[in-house]
């Protein structure tokens, strides 16, 4: 199931450095057989609640996938992709690509922005122009961003490891090498999901050049309190109301939200198998997070196109990813911690933004025990967990807002 | 009520029991096949072992073989040498084969099986248990036999409400044998079949005698309890408790499909969909020995079996029967209706036969037993076998059940 790219396969056998450009191209055969495959779909049968308790609902994923077999075109996003500066380039022996991006403004800050599970470079697209071109949408010149988006490896196009030990903290290093490789001694780095975890990483392992960080998943739950949540106690008395409220959210995630992160923590392969061979039982598998994480009461068609959803999802059907990118929460597994665990950085200067679909809805008490220098903290009243993907707008006000006091 | 005028509707119930054969399609067979061989494969695992999941090169294999020699028609031949039948309970069709004794005084037994298991795990034990004299036992240890498949299983409809759970179908299966014409019966069960009958032991229908369980739920409240929170285990236990809690530890660590199926079993449109999805995804039922269950991983290695041994042809009927019912689903929302607890004592009263497998998720301590179950009339250590005790040791398990309900007849 291969994939055409531009890059030679051979060159990516030496780790020279180098910085290769990258053109996505994928065979129409392969668009052909998504389509046949998902015509020729065997569904199960309906479940038997009327809401989303038992997953996707069948009436939900029928039309998004008639949709997808016979009017969807993939060659649409892959031409605004294609439309941005795309590369790829080895390191630490694997293939990492990578859009970039650099603003028409001068002294715009470099950006290297981390998208998460299910996500990829996809939930970013609307916030491209809005930090690399500010005045254009609203912005100031001073707020300007050179963009840097990596795909996290076993994700997209970005190569699969073939042996263990890709963990968030080595994606963390690769991707400040990255950045180093780039030309961009100074820069930030923004992110949600994986991309926060990514971002905190690279807060304590404080590499010279880091200048702060921005997340809108923030790692804050403090240790305490985790215990209490292993233990599924109810909400401890000694926290605040704002507290237990995020520790409803986090306790309702732990009992009732975590068979995905178990599932894959511990068998990527197992599920691997049907979501490489079975086109709608992927699409399943990552609508059931759109509509669990956005802001849309449980209906993501509200806050995202048939055709945004699609593009999300084919890309990881078109690069076979769904395997690879399951095994990433094995590889995190297994260096331990948690999505919410607080990090414990003092000194790197970090800006949170909480939206209030977020899986949990963080307290400023903790992110000021999380974060010792924390030089920005927000609370808005839209969006969810793909915060950048439903209110781009939003989104970026809040980056240039939690980056100003650093350029 | 009627739907059309609001008048109340005198409800007929169809308590016929119809004759059904099992009878797949030639075009399901071809399709099967068609998809097997067009499968599209993730890249292998990371690892040398199967601590990500099932293996590629394991999986690829048993697909290849599957695609092409294995035979699902000689199964069901096998199948239909039984008696099966269809009958309407509370609103569901209920499929159970009907295998009776030519021994008079035969004891009236009600076998459940589990998930990702059927009908199949049975399959060995039933001839075993109606004529124990050709399987080297006494007439007066014959059993009439009844193997339901579980809602959402097999041959059985598929829930349309919410609502079948263990409860329901002990209820079920009390009717059942009520409805054979059995005012006396005892019934057994493993995995879910173990929650069942453990049900049925708590509601203590009038004509149940004992039950037996390969999977006994005794571990103590306070064990329970700590266990759940990911350990340690309290203080004060024997070293045969304490082994038992390592094993429970490990067992909770393995069972992230369970709670996958407990959470999002709809979303699972893969393993309706991908013959290979649905494979893997019944073959990573972990044992005491491993996950996959080294029962089961070793039978992809075994062609035949002179001892009753499981066999790679008989995973294979197990995961067609699957995919021809297309029950992945279905049977995956059972893991959503119960919310219960697995391994924690129930507090049944009656009595209460157990078998002790060494390579089930834990061995259960004859001192938990004894609490869990006062009415202890049978427990036994086995040697041999593991989680699918039925599937993987027939004669000795059917041994177990007569020496279990030989006080009760």
């Amino acid at each position: 199931m291969a994939v055409s790219t531009s890059n030679d396969p051979t060159a990516a056998a030496v780790d020279d450095g180098a910085i290769r450009a990258f053109r996505i191209d994928v065979p129409q055969e392969e668009i052909d057989e998504l389509r046949q495959r998902v015509r020729a779909t065997r569904w199960p049968d309906k479940e038997t609640v009327s809401d989303r308790s038992q997953g996707v609902q069948l009436a939900k994923l029928k039309p998004l996938v008639e949709y997808w077999a016979n009017g969807y075109d993939w060659r649409k996003v892959e031409a605004t992709l294609n439309a941005m500066p795309q590369f790829i380039t080895q390191i630490d022996g694997l293939d990492i690509q990578f859009a970039h991006i650099r603003s028409p403004l001068k002294d715009a800050l470099p950006l290297l922005m981390t998208h998460g599970w299910p996500g990829s470079i996809i939930e970013l697209l609307k916030v491209i122009d809005p930090l690399t071109n500010p005045t254009v949408h609203g912005g100031r010149a001073e707020d300007a961003f050179h963009l840097v988006l990596p795909t996290m490896p076993g994700y997209g196009f970005s190569g699969k490891p073939t042996s263990t030990g890709w963990n968030p903290a080595r994606m963390a290093s690769a991707f400040h090498e990255l950045m180093l490789r780039l030309d961009y001694p100074r820069y930030v780095s923004q992110g949600g999901d994986w991309g926060a975890i990514i971002s905190e990483l690279l807060a304590l392992q404080s590499p010279e050049g880091l200048l702060g960080i921005h997340v809108n998943m923030p790692g804050t739950v403090p240790p305490d309190v985790l215990r209490h949540l292993r233990n599924f106690d109810p909400s401890p008395d000694e926290l605040s109301e704002r507290e237990k409220i995020a520790y409803d959210r986090l306790l309702h995630f732990y009992r009732d939200g975590f068979g995905y992160a178990a599932m894959m923590n511990q068998s990527p392969q197992t599920i691997g198998y049907a979501l490489a061979d079975s086109p709608v039982g992927m699409a399943a598998y990552y609508y059931d997070k759109f509509a669990e994480w956005t802001d849309s009461g449980g209906e993501p068609e509200k806050v995202l196109t048939a055709d945004e959803m699609l593009d999300a999802i084919s890309l990881y059907w078109l690069t076979n990813t769904g395997t690879s990118s399951s095994r990433s929460y094995w590889e995190g597994a297994q260096a331990g911690g948690g999505p919410f665990n607080a990090f414990d950085i003092p000194t790197l200067p970090a800006a949170v933004t909480v939206f209030p679909a977020e899986i949990y809805r963080a307290p400023r008490s903790w992110g000021e025990k999380a974060f010792g220098n924390l030089i920005y903290w927000n609370e808005v009243d839209q969006g969810g967990h793909f915060a950048a993907w439903e209110q781009p707008r939003l989104f970026s006000e809040e980056v240039r807002a939690g980056f100003r006091s650093l350029r | 009520m009627s739907q059309k005028t609001g008048e109340p509707v005198t409800v007929i119930h169809d308590t016929s029991v119809r004759p059904f054969r099992v009878e797949i399609r030639d075009e399901s067979i071809v399709e099967l096949r068609r998809r097997i061989a067009a499968t599209q494969w993730p890249e292998r695992e990371t690892v040398s072992d199967s601590s990500q999941g099932v293996q590629l090169e394991t999986i690829q294999e048993l697909a290849r073989y599957w695609a092409t020699d294995y035979d699902w028609r000689t199964c069901e031949v096998k199948l239909n040498t039984l008696s099966h039948f269809i009958t309407e309970i509370d609103g569901l069709d209920i499929h159970f084969i009907h295998a009776r004794s030519k021994h008079e005084d035969a004891l009236p037994l009600v076998v459940n099986h589990g998930w990702p298991g059927s009908i199949i795990e049975q399959l060995k034990i039933i001839d075993r248990l109606t004529d124990p004299t050709a399987h080297g036992g006494s007439a007066s240890d014959a059993f009439d036999v009844v193997v339901p498949s579980m809602p959402g299983y097999g041959f059985s409809g598929k829930p349309t409400s919410t609502g079948w759970g263990p409860e329901r179908m002990g209820r079920a299966w009390d009717e059942l044998m009520t409805r054979l014409g059995y005012g006396r019966y005892v019934a057994q069960g493993g995995d879910w079949g173990a929650f069942v009958v453990d049900q049925m032991g708590l509601q203590a229908p009038r004509g149940l005698l004992a039950i037996h369980t390969n999977m006994p739920a005794t571990v103590p409240a306070d064990v329970d309890a700590a266990l759940n929170a990911g350990g340690p285990p309290p203080d004060g236990l024997s070293d045969e408790e304490r082994r038992a809690c390592e094993q429970l530890l490990r067992t909770y660590k393995q069972v992230e499909y369970a709670r996958y199926m407990n959470a999002r079993p709809q979303t699972l449109y893969g393993v309706a969909d991908s013959p290979v999805g649905l494979a893997a995804w019944l073959l990573d039922h972990n044992d005491a020995d491993g996950q996959p269950a080294r029962a089961v991983v070793e039978a992809l290695d075994r062609e035949t079996s002179p001892t009753g041994e499981l066999t790679r042809d008989e995973v294979l009927d197990n995961i067609s029967l699957y995919w021809f019912t297309n029950t992945g689903v279905s049977a995956s929302r059972l893991y959503w209706e119960y919310r219960g607890g697995f391994f924690n004592a129930k507090g049944v009263s009656i009595p209460v036969a157990v078998s002790v497998f060494p390579s089930e998720q834990y061995q259960a301590p004859r001192t938990w037993t004894e609490r869990a179950y006062p009415n202890l009339i049978h427990y036994n250590q086995l040697e041999k076998g593991g989680h699918f005790a039925a599937w993987e040791q027939p004669q000795l398990f059917a041994e177990e059940l007569r020496a279990g309900f030989r006080s009760v007849r």
